[in-house]
Parts: C-alpha cells; structure tokens; sequence
C-alpha cells in the first residue's frame, strides 16, 4: 500500500513536471515571433511621426536629406545600398558556385577535408576585419583598375568616374563580396554533397561528361540549397555596416558609376545617431530607415521560403 | 559520324573551359581569403606590444600616447560572455519546444522561418531596437544594455545550430525511450541533450564568436570608453569599435594600434574556433549512433 502510493505520487509528480516544461518549452519557442514583432512594432512607433511631415512615397523616393532643414529623402542612400549588395552578389555568387562545384567534384577529398575547415572559420572572422583588409588592400587598388579600364576601353557606362580615390561603391562591393564568400561556399558544399551519388552515375552512364553530368544532373537537384545560400549571403551584405563604411565613401550622391563613391542606408545610421536627437524629426528619420532594412529582409526570407517550398516539391516529384 | 564529332568537340570545350573557371575561383576565393588574414598580420604584428593586451589607454593615447587596449577587450569579452549566458537561457528551452514538444508542427515550421528572419536582421537593426528600449527605459549607454542587445543577436544563431543537430536524432532512440516509459520531459534530458551536447557547445561558441565580433549593435547600446568596464551601468568599449575608431584617425600611431587591435580580435576568435572544435571532438565521445 504505501509503495504503491509513493510510485503514484512519484508518477504525478513526473507527468506534473512534464506538463509544467511542455507550458514553459512551448512558452519560449513563441519568444522569436515575440521578439520580431516588438522590434517591427518598436520601429514603427518612432518612424510615425515623421509621417505627418512627409508622405511614405516622398520619404522613399525623395533625393534631398537636409534634416536641419527638415528635408528627409532617402533614395540616395537606398540607391546605394542597392548598388554596393547587387554588386557584392554579382561578384561572390558565381565564383563561390564554381569553387563549390570545384571543390566536391573535382578535387580529392582531402583537399575538402583540407579547405572546409578553414572556410567555417573564415565565416567567423568579425567584418571590421575584412574592412580593415579593404581598407589596406581594395582602396588602394580600386582607381589603378580604373585607370586601367579607362586606358583600354576608354568611356564606359557604370565604369567611369571622376572619384580620384579608391573609397567607392567597388571597394564596398568588392569587401562584401569576399565577406559572404565563406557562407555562401560553406552551404553550397554541403548542399553539393547531399545529392545522391546515383544522379551523377545515371547521367555518366548515358555519355554525359563529368561537366554535362553536373550541369544536367547535380545543378538542378541543389538549385533550391543554392538559393538558400544567396539569400543567406545577401542578408548579410544587405545589412553589414561597419565593413561597408569603411571602404564606401559615405558621399550622399547617387552613383553613376562603380567607381563613384555611395553612401548605404546602414552607414547613414551609423553615422548619423549621436546627433539624431538634437534635430527635430530626425530620429524619426533614422528610425525608419532601419525599419525599412527590416522590412526587407523579412520580404527576402518569406520570398526564399515560398520558392524553396515550391523548387523542393518539384525536385522531389 | 561528323554531327558526332562536332559534339565530342563541343563538350570537350564546355568541359575544359568551366574546368578553367571552377579551378580559378577556388584559387581567387583561397588568395582572398589568404589576404586577409595576412594583411592583418602583417600590419597588426608590428603594432603589437605586450602593453597592448595588459593596460588600458593612458593620457593622449589617441594622440600617439602610451597605454594598450585592455578596456576594449575586456569590454568585448564581457558584452559576448553576457550576452551568449542569456541567449543560451532562452535558446535552450526554444529548440526543445521546438524539437520535444511541438516536432514537425505547422507552428514548428513557422517558428523556424522566423528564426530564419531573425538571423538575416541586421546587427544595426537590432542596435537600433536596443537603443529605442534603452532610452525609454531611460537608460544610458551601458555594458548592461549592449549584453541585452548582443543575446538577442545572438539568440536566432544559437537556436538554429541547436535545433540542426536535434532534428539529427533518429526517432528510434526518442521511441526507444518512450517505449521504457519515459514522460517527453525524461526522454529530452536522457535522449535529446545528450545525443546534441556537441552541437549544443558548436552552437554555444558560434554565437560567442558572433557576439564579439559584432560592431553594429553595441555601437549604439554599449557605447565607448576608455576604463575597464567595472559596472553593468557604465559604458563598455569593444574591440571592433576599437578598431573602427582608430583606423579613422589622421596619427600612423594611432593607425597602427587599429591593426593591432583587428589582430588581437582575429586571434579571439582563431581561439574559439579551435576550442569549438576540440571540445566538439571530445564531447562526441558521448553521443551514441
């Protein structure tokens, strides 16, 4: 009688914690949308105000930012983080495919075991490190490459520029580019590996060549993994700040050329916050381009997730 | 018989030129990667004293002055030390809600796109959130607010490398469990923390390295100075700010004690990355497969 009794009040007390940690567990694991929506909404309270004072399409769109004048336009500088990402993607993103392809077919698996390792802990490396590396490295470079292009190809559009220095919207694309390499590289790899090694026999065994084989066979089953890995890698560029400032210039004008210098929404931020609450309205101003950045990268992360779960049934199909 | 041979031409050049191309990028991609760490090194090593990793800056440091940058990295290792206590607070419950208790539920899934999101979210963002709270708070620019604003940072990192290794475990071991009688709870800590430990610490030390390399967030939260940080409420420097701040001045000196603090964060983070590994090693002996 009293056994039994000590197991059942032992057994309550078992299903009593269980319940009590499936509350608090499930509890926590609402904690992120919590905290998405509190930044979202915490953003969006302070940006209001300086809705009374201009539209969103003019806040968006217009090009002056004089904020002691009360001026707030943003598109410079959304121009220019348009630019120094989409450049930063269009350098990154078919080397670190074709590394990544070089690297799981073709090299010997020792080089993988080799270079993975090397390639995570690149991934780790703070930016203000790669900005200390543009800084001594890119910025010096950038205008002898101008120079350079200028003498063989003469005036081009996007590629001429009458910035005498190397800080430009290049260096800043050319430092992302490199910082994102390793992400980019790392998840690629792995997709790589996943698919199976009968795709590849299938397609040699038809007289595909190793090349046709990968083309045909292997690109297409890790298409959605390496969509993944570009989404990754363009959040990361999209929102890096201190790396950026460092090489970009910080020139509020919008670029007409690679070579030209830019100014990021992220560097305005940066730049700007100890004096934002000096001038009326500005802190308003600031608040909503950060919300702006947000807002992006939510867009982003929803988009890739739709596509994924579509390219992911079609690949499985 | 000449339509064939035109093809085997084709394919042969195909095959050859992206052979050339994929070859290239890895060796670029290498070089890059190589320059990196070499130009801090080579920039960094000469700046470096020992004055630098034991004393905090004296008068007219900034003017080329003696001193070294021990409140910089002291402040970071607090801000990262801080922050990844917290986060692991939360983040462990998170990825066991998500993995014991609500597994492959439609709430599951859309709690790991958030997740997801939140990874992608700016540092500045959450910098700029974190500042908002402060100042509604009333509070200054503080190590207490930029440890608050680095754990968010670092909460959707740690969860996510979490929650990978637990959706690992085959459900065979979580049944087996079950099937001797275990409650849910009983079969996390006997089945789930312990075939994840090594993934759980891989995650730990990600986030830690995140945490003190990142910049943006506790540019407006944690503020800058020039003392050892001794209290949660006064302002804590950090060696990324470090960094940025010196390399923006007009003295070589200066400059050059820029290079040396980007190298002494680089060989932080050079640590933690070996000690991850190791310690993943070590703790593996543990898992059962």
């Amino acid at each position: 009688m009293k056994l039994s009794l000590a197991g059942s009040r032992s057994a309550l007390r078992r299903i009593f914690s269980d319940k009590l940690a499936a509350r608090s567990f499930l509890l926590a694991a609402s904690l992120p949308l919590l905290l998405l929506l509190l930044m979202a909404a915490a953003l969006l309270f302070r940006t209001l105000p300086i809705f009374q004072f201009v539209s969103p399409w003019e806040f968006l769109t217009g090009d002056l930012w004089r904020p002691s004048q009360g001026e707030f336009g943003l598109s410079t500088f959304i121009s220019g983080t348009l630019w120094v990402t989409l450049l930063a993607l269009i350098l990154a993103v078919p080397p670190c495919i074709f590394a990544s392809i070089f690297l799981v077919e073709y090299a010997r698996r020792g080089t993988l075991r080799g270079i993975l390792p090397a390639i995570d802990l690149l991934a780790g490396i703070p930016s203000v490190v790669y900005g200390v590396w543009g800084l001594l490295v890119v910025v010096p470079l950038v205008p002898r490459l101008g120079q350079f292009l200028r003498g063989v190809f003469g005036d081009l559009p996007f590629l001429t520029s009458s910035n005498p220095t190397g800080f430009s919207i290049l260096a800043g694309g050319i430092v992302l580019a490199v910082m994102i390499s390793p992400i980019i590289v790392s998840i690629t790899v792995e997709v790589l590996r996943t698919v199976p090694q009968g795709v590849r026999e299938a397609a040699l065994a038809v007289g595909a060549t190793r090349w046709q084989a990968i083309k045909h066979a292997v690109l297409p089953n890790a298409l959605p993994g390496i969509i993944a890995a570009a989404v990754m890698g363009l959040s990361r560029a999209f929102g890096e700040t201190l790396a950026v400032m460092m090489v970009v210039g910080n020139t509020p004008a919008i670029p007409r050329s690679v070579f030209d210098p830019g100014y990021p929404l992220t560097a305005l931020i940066a730049n700007n916050y100890g004096e934002m609450m000096s001038i009326p309205r500005y802190d308003a101003a600031l608040m909503g381009a950060a919300l702006l950045l947000l807002v992006v990268v939510i867009i982003f992360n929803v988009l890739s997730a739709m596509v994924l779960a579509r390219l992911g049934q079609e690949v499985s199909s | 018989m000449s339509m064939q041979k035109r093809w085997w031409r084709r394919a042969h050049l195909e095959e050859s030129l992206f052979g050339v191309l994929m070859r290239l990028s890895a060796v670029v991609l290498v070089l890059a990667l190589a320059g990196i760490l070499g130009s801090v090194l080579v920039r960094g090593l000469p700046a470096m004293s020992w004055d630098m990793i034991t004393k905090a800056p004296e008068g007219g440091f900034y003017l080329g002055g003696g001193g070294g940058l021990l409140n910089a990295i002291l402040g970071s290792l607090y801000l990262a030390g801080g922050g990844t206590v917290l986060a692991f607070l939360v983040s462990l419950p998170i990825a066991l809600g998500l993995n014991v208790y609500a597994p492959s539920s439609r709430w599951a899934t859309f709690t790991r796109l958030t997740l997801d999101v939140l990874w992608g979210v700016p540092s500045l963002v959450y910098g700029a959130f974190g500042f908002l709270i402060m100042i509604s708070m009333g509070m200054r620019a503080s190590l207490g607010a930029g440890i608050l604003v680095v754990s968010l940072l670092q909460i959707p990192i740690m969860v996510r490398g979490m929650d990978e290794v637990m959706r690992l475990i085959p459900s065979g071991q979580k049944e087996a469990a079950f099937g001797l009688g275990a409650t849910k709870l009983e079969m996390a800590r006997a089945v789930v923390l312990r075939q994840s430990l090594p993934g759980i610490f891989t995650a730990v030390l990600l986030a830690f390295g995140r945490g003190i390399g990142d910049a943006a967030s506790v540019l407006f939260t944690a503020g800058f100075t020039d003392r050892i940080p001794t209290s949660l409420a006064g302002p804590a420097a950090s060696l990324p700010l470090a960094v940025f701040f010196q390399l923006s001045s007009p003295f070589p000196e200066v400059r050059a004690r820029g290079y040396a603090a980007a190298l002494i964060l680089t060989v932080l983070i050079l640590i933690v990355s070996g000690l991850s590994r190791a310690l993943a090693r070590r703790l593996s002996r543990n898992v059962v497969n």
